[in-house]
């Protein structure tokens, strides 16, 4: 066992402080340590991403960074993004549109495709499929979640214009 | 999957990195975005007892497009690169290529300089800085030198690197006339099962002059200078076109693995130089 490290990290808006050994791995971090677990382990080897999580605004697979790397950063999974109480419009549409069946990879695309939508609000079908491809889905066939991804685009690029 | 434990280091500048690589010697790496070597060390396939992270290091990011030539610092991310409209106009194959490495997740955390450095015959950069024909400079504790691409990869993750130097940057003359990366991969976010780098010149109707380089078919990124040759002088017509396969073909030495026998590799290969030529010749 190595020296614990003295851990700083802001995860959904709430600072947290911890001694972790500095070759935890992220995901492991949020989902035991925090008790955060929304972000999914899948493959384990940065394929699925199932563990996705934005971290200092870039989208990251959680099981491919030390929680040492971490350190003083920004953290958003999931449960930052939206709830039940008030679902976040990429939510919504996955629900509406049949984005999910077992649910496994959902948290990961929903956060990847917040991303996504920031950094192009507009999305072409090709446009979502390449900047989804960090993803995987083992149910739908993919198709129902660029549905979602594109109702989602639609119903947010409606609330800002009526915004402005 | 738990990794080695590891010490973990975050220093702030370049003498601090490497003033840990001398204290450590073997023990020690540094890490950029982690996305080779952190998979390897979840395979417990790299040892690591000290972890040096570059992320907070200074001086090493940044892209640079002067008046004939392009810097790219080592710790720049394959999605920086992507994003530089400054690099679309003078090097518009490396965003070709790098859009074809990895899935957005990776490309956010990978770097220029950790894929050049790997020495993995699967990353794409290399064979990139084949075509290019680039010069690495490494930092160490001598001060600074410089490596062409050329000369740097001797076999898989053999470079021509010190244990105690970081490579702090790219430079490469900026690339003239057509240009094409072609990927054949098993699916999106794969490694290649046989790529290839073409930058052509055109002159007239016929070839001034042709850079080619091919990825993941030998244990090194391959610069065919024969298959360039080939098409020098030509109208790139179909017969100059196999003669180039050919050349690039006595060059490369790929092995049977889980992407397919040598006898497909070597298929594949001239596939994908074929489309390389033909489109890079189509925009020169
Ligand atoms: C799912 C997945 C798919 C991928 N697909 C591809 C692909 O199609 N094509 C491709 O090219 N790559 C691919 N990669 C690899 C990815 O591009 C890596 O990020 C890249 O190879 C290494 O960059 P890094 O910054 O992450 O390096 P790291 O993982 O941090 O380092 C890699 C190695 O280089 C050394 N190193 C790093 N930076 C320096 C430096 N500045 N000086 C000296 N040594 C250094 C490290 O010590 C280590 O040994 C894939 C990775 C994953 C996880
Ligand atoms: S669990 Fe991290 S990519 Fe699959
Ligand atoms: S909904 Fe089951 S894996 Fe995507």
């Amino acid at each position: 066992m190595s020296k614990k490290m003295h851990i700083t990290l802001t995860v959904n808006g709430k600072e947290e402080e911890f001694l972790a050994e500095p070759r935890e791995l992220l995901i492991y971090t949020l989902r035991e340590r925090l008790n955060i677990t929304g972000p999914h382990i899948g493959c384990e080897t940065s394929h699925c991403g199932a563990c996705t999580v934005t971290i200092n605004g870039k989208s990251v697979k959680s099981c491919t960074m030390f929680v040492a790397q971490a350190d003083g950063a920004d953290v958003t999974t999931i449960e930052g993004i939206g709830g039940p109480d008030e679902l976040h419009p990429l939510q919504e549409a996955f629900k509406e549109h049949h984005g999910l069946q077992c649910g496994y990879c959902t948290p990961g695309m929903i956060t990847r495709a917040t991303k996504l939508l920031e950094e192009n609000p507009n999305p072409t079908e090709e446009e979502i499929r390449f900047g989804m491809a960090g993803n995987l889905c083992r149910c739908t066939g993919y198709q129902n979640i660029v549905k979602s991804i594109q109702a989602a685009a639609a119903t947010m690029n409606a609330a800002k214009e009526a915004a402005e | 999957m738990i990794p080695a434990a590891f010490d973990y280091y975050r220093p702030k500048d370049l003498p601090g990195v490497v003033a840990l690589l001398q204290e450590h010697g073997d023990d020690a790496r540094v890490m950029a975005g982690g996305h080779s070597l952190i998979p390897m060390m979840k395979l417990r396939m790299a040892d690591v007892p000290h972890l040096i992270d570059m992320q907070d290091v200074d001086g090493m990011n940044g892209i640079y497009v002067g008046d004939t030539g392009v810097r790219i610092g080592a710790m720049t991310t394959q999605a920086e690169l992507i994003d530089s409209a400054e690099l679309a106009d003078a090097a518009p194959i490396l965003r070709e290529a790098a859009l074809q490495i990895a899935d957005p997740q990776v490309r956010y955390m990978g770097t220029v300089g950790g894929n050049v450095a790997n020495g993995d015959p699967g990353n794409d950069m290399p064979g990139l800085m084949q075509c290019f024909d680039a010069t690495f400079t490494l930092f160490g504790p001598d001060g600074e030198r410089t490596v062409p691409a050329r000369e740097f990869y001797e076999a898989a993750y053999m470079t021509a690197r010190e244990d105690d130097e970081v490579l702090t940057a790219v430079s490469f003359p900026t690339p003239a006339g057509g240009y094409a990366y072609e990927k054949q991969k098993r699916k999106i976010g794969d490694y290649a099962t046989a790529a290839a780098a073409v930058q052509i010149v055109k002159d007239g109707g016929s070839c001034a002059s042709a850079s080619i380089a091919m990825t993941n078919l030998s244990d090194t990124p391959v610069f065919s200078e024969a298959a360039g040759a080939a098409l020098v002088g030509t109208s790139v017509d179909g017969d100059a076109i196999r003669a180039a396969v050919a050349a690039m073909l006595n060059d490369i030495d790929p092995v049977d693995d889980n992407r397919g026998p040598v006898a497909f590799k070597n298929h594949v290969a001239g596939v994908i130089l074929t489309r390389a030529i033909e489109r890079a010749w189509s925009r020169a």
